[in-house]
């Protein structure tokens, strides 16, 4: 609110620039920052949802029983706005029927059951671009797009459509996303340390693809190996146009539009994109799938993951192959009883509570966490008054005012609740973090987004209906019109000819009378005979 | 003369006044009752007759004269009433029946005789096939009414509920628990009860 104000009076000047509004610091817990990325053998099944991306589910391309390599294309997308999946071993399709996918509503999406034949035989037919920089742009995004490439920090969006050049909006700057703000997760942390060639070779690529001028690696200062080791691969690589910058460590410091306030200045108006402010913000994991992708011909198959939780006892960051089994993962990190263990896909803060356990590691797992039933905040937390102490105000990274919010979300008031902006809301669960009074504001808020979806699309729906029926009223009433105008033309028509016709029936029925009384002649002579 | 000046005076202003009001009702003549197309507007349109008024359009009429209470909409529920005694500025009342799971109809084709009675039954024209044809609902547009299952003379129209799709859920609200469905897989384990 306040730099709101500021900026009204043209005092934007006086307000540290370079940040944005709000935000907390949570204990970090991240447990796993010193272990190395594992792994993982190929589970006795793998489970593969035909959507783990934003938009349009896919179509099935293979069969149940046909034999398929790594890497093949297995499931094709059916709109602009999806993502094709790939095999990640080599096996045989088993099944494809609906299966439980992470989800806070424990439903099921089909899937594709592949069985593993041990062999891992990769397929070939997709050549590495090694010479990326002589390559066409737009080779490159059809590269990115049949890989299956989506954003790997949790949002799923397919990362060809933002790659898109747009001469209206040139990007200017491309930032690779390595702040990891959420508590206890750090894979993308040990990417960096790990693979910091393979993920700037993969910026290359983007700036390449986009042409844009300069790169911005950022980091926040909990991770200051990150930063050394990105450093010296920068300066190895010789990428002058690139830089590292360190963040100050605060959540939600990788949320996209908190990143480009805190890195350019300038705000991402509501409803429009990075690309608009002339930047293109991609996630670590995101650029090292499009290296692979690219320079080594390889589709997204699998993925970095950390596993953490204190219901685990071998905490560990482990490289999946996507459509694992949680439960196989968790069993690989020595936790083998699920029971009173609660599950969390995503994040402390941000992430979504599962319902069920059997469910496969999808594009959008960066962390399985597991706790113990007891050392849940949200098992024991009651929710109590609103004090209107104002802490969820001040930490609101979006500028809303979510205690005001969340009482219209609460008392149903919609389109009151987004007035006060519901849909600027970025879920990232300051408020709820902050709240004395324990007040779930985040589920509030998630609650009534669902709600305007519903009721908008009821509304929809009705109005179809209302179109379809008054179409319906209106043939039938033409219809009705139609067959009056026929019946008076047909009257009309033979009007003159009705009296004629009156004395032909009369002469007729004298003419059938004689007749039939001839047939019965004929018959009485018949039965004589 | 002073009283005749005054009367004269007002008596003109309302001549003008007159001649002003009937020119703009002319000018700015609104073809039918706007409230009608208001109260409208926020019914569900299933054309259910579940008011005992053929259609949304004849319900709405009818309240709008005050022949109607807000209601007696079913399948619009509470928001529909909340909005309709909005609109009316009277006092809301209660929903007498409970607003029903979404449904649908659903044709077993191959008792269909094709007599197409439900077809000629349905509002929004859900339901497609010719004579001795079997007929089929279009999902899509079925709006749930159940005004083709009465008409169907070998009573093959069976109503539904709709599916749930994991693309239409939404979040329920905060203290109300969600209820998760029957197990998908043979190999859920045990515990997945014990995990909601």
């Amino acid at each position: 609110m306040l730099p709101a104000l500021f900026e009204r009076f043209g005092l934007n000047q006086l307000w540290p620039t370079g940040g944005f509004p709000g935000g907390v610091h949570p204990p970090e817990h991240k447990i796993t920052a010193d272990s190395p990325i594992i792994e993982l053998p190929l589970p006795p099944q793998l489970i593969l949802p035909l959507k783990q991306h934003i938009g349009e589910i896919c179509a099935p391309l293979v069969e149940v029983g046909q034999h398929v390599l790594r890497g093949q294309k297995i499931a094709k997308s059916q709109g602009y706005v999806s993502a094709s999946v790939h095999a990640p071993t080599s096996g045989t399709v088993v099944g494809v029927q609906d299966h439980a996918v992470p989800h806070p509503s424990g439903m099921g999406r089909p899937c594709l059951m592949i069985e593993p034949d041990g062999e891992d035989r990769p397929d070939e037919s997709r050549a590495p671009i090694s010479d990326y920089r002589n390559e066409d742009p737009a080779l490159i995004r059809e590269r990115i797009r049949m890989s299956g490439i989506v954003g790997l920090g949790g949002a799923v969006f397919p990362t060809f459509i933002k790659m898109l050049r747009d001469q209206r909006h040139p990007v200017q700057t491309v930032i690779l996303n390595g702040a990891e703000c959420e508590p206890y997760l750090t894979c993308d942390h040990r990417l960096m340390l790990e693979h910091a060639h393979d993920v700037l070779r993969g910026m290359d690529v983007i700036m390449h693809a986009v042409n844009a001028q300069n790169g911005v690696v950022a980091i926040e200062d909990n991770k200051p190996d990150a930063i050394a080791v990105m450093r010296g691969a920068i300066e190895a690589a010789g990428m002058d146009n690139v830089e590292v910058r360190t963040l100050p460590t605060r959540y939600p410091q990788g949320g996209e539009k908190q990143l480009i306030q805190t890195i350019t200045g300038k705000q991402v108006p509501e409803g429009r994109l990075p690309l608009h402010v002339g930047v293109l913000c991609q996630n670590v994991g995101t650029a090292k799938a499009i290296h692979d992708a690219v320079c080594l011909g390889v589709p997204l198959i699998k993925r970095v993951v950390t596993i953490s939780g204190d219901a685990v006892p071998n905490p560990a960051n482990v490289c999946v192959r996507i459509g694992t089994p949680i439960p196989f993962v968790l069993a690989q990190c020595g936790l083998e009883d699920l029971n009173d263990v609660r599950l969390i896909h995503g994040g402390p803060m941000m992430g979504e509570r599962l319902p069920r356990t059997h469910v496969p590691l999808v594009k959008s797992t960066n962390g399985i966490l597991a706790f113990h039933r007891q050392s849940l905040y949200s098992e024991q937390a009651v929710e109590e008054p609103c004090i209107r102490c104002g802490h969820c105000v001040e930490v609101c990274p979006a500028g809303l005012v979510p205690n005001e919010l969340a009482w219209h979300c609460r008392n149903d008031q919609f389109d009151r609740g987004q007035d006060y902006n519901l849909f600027d809301c970025i879920e990232c669960g300051c408020c709820s973090y902050v709240c004395p009074s324990h007040i779930p504001l985040v589920h509030y808020f998630r609650y009534a987004k669902g709600q305007v979806a519903k009721i908008e699309k009821e509304r929809a729906f009705a109005e179809l209906s209302k179109a379809r029926s008054e179409a319906r009223d209106n043939r039938l009433a033409r219809e009705q019109a139609e067959r009056a105008a026929r019946r008076s033309k047909v009257r009309k028509q033979h009007a003159p000819a009705a009296d004629k016709a009156a004395k032909t029936a009369e002469k007729k029925t004298d003419e059938g009378k004689t007749g039939e009384g001839k047939t019965e002649a004929v018959k009485k002579e018949g039965d004589k005979a | 003369m002073n009283i005749l000046m005054a009367i004269l005076t007002l008596g003109g202003m309302a001549l003008i006044a007159g001649i002003v009001l009937a020119v703009a009702s002319r000018a700015f003549h609104v073809e039918g009752d706007p409230m009608v197309d208001k109260i409208d507007a926020v019914l569900p349109q299933t054309q259910c007759g579940q008011c005992g008024y053929p259609g949304c359009v004849p319900y709405a009429t009818a309240v709008a004269s005050g022949e109607a209470d807000v209601n007696l909409c079913v399948p619009g529920g509470e928001r529909s009433m909340l909005a309709i005694a909005d609109l009316m500025g009277v006092p809301p009342k209660e929903v007498e029946e409970e607003a029903a799971v979404p449904m649908l109809a659903f044709v077993r084709e191959d008792e269909c005789i094709g007599c197409t009675l439900c077809i000629k039954a349905c509002p929004v024209d859900a339901i497609i096939g010719a004579p001795k044809q079997y007929h089929t609902v279009i999902e899509d547009h079925c709006t749930g009414c159940t005004l083709c299952v009465e008409p169907c003379p070998v009573d093959c129209i069976d109503m539904v509920e709709k599916e749930q799709v994991l693309e239409e859920w939404t979040w329920a609200a905060p203290g109300k628990r969600p209820s998760v469905p029957q197990t998908l897989h043979k190999d859920e384990e045990n515990h997945a009860a014990s995990t909601v």
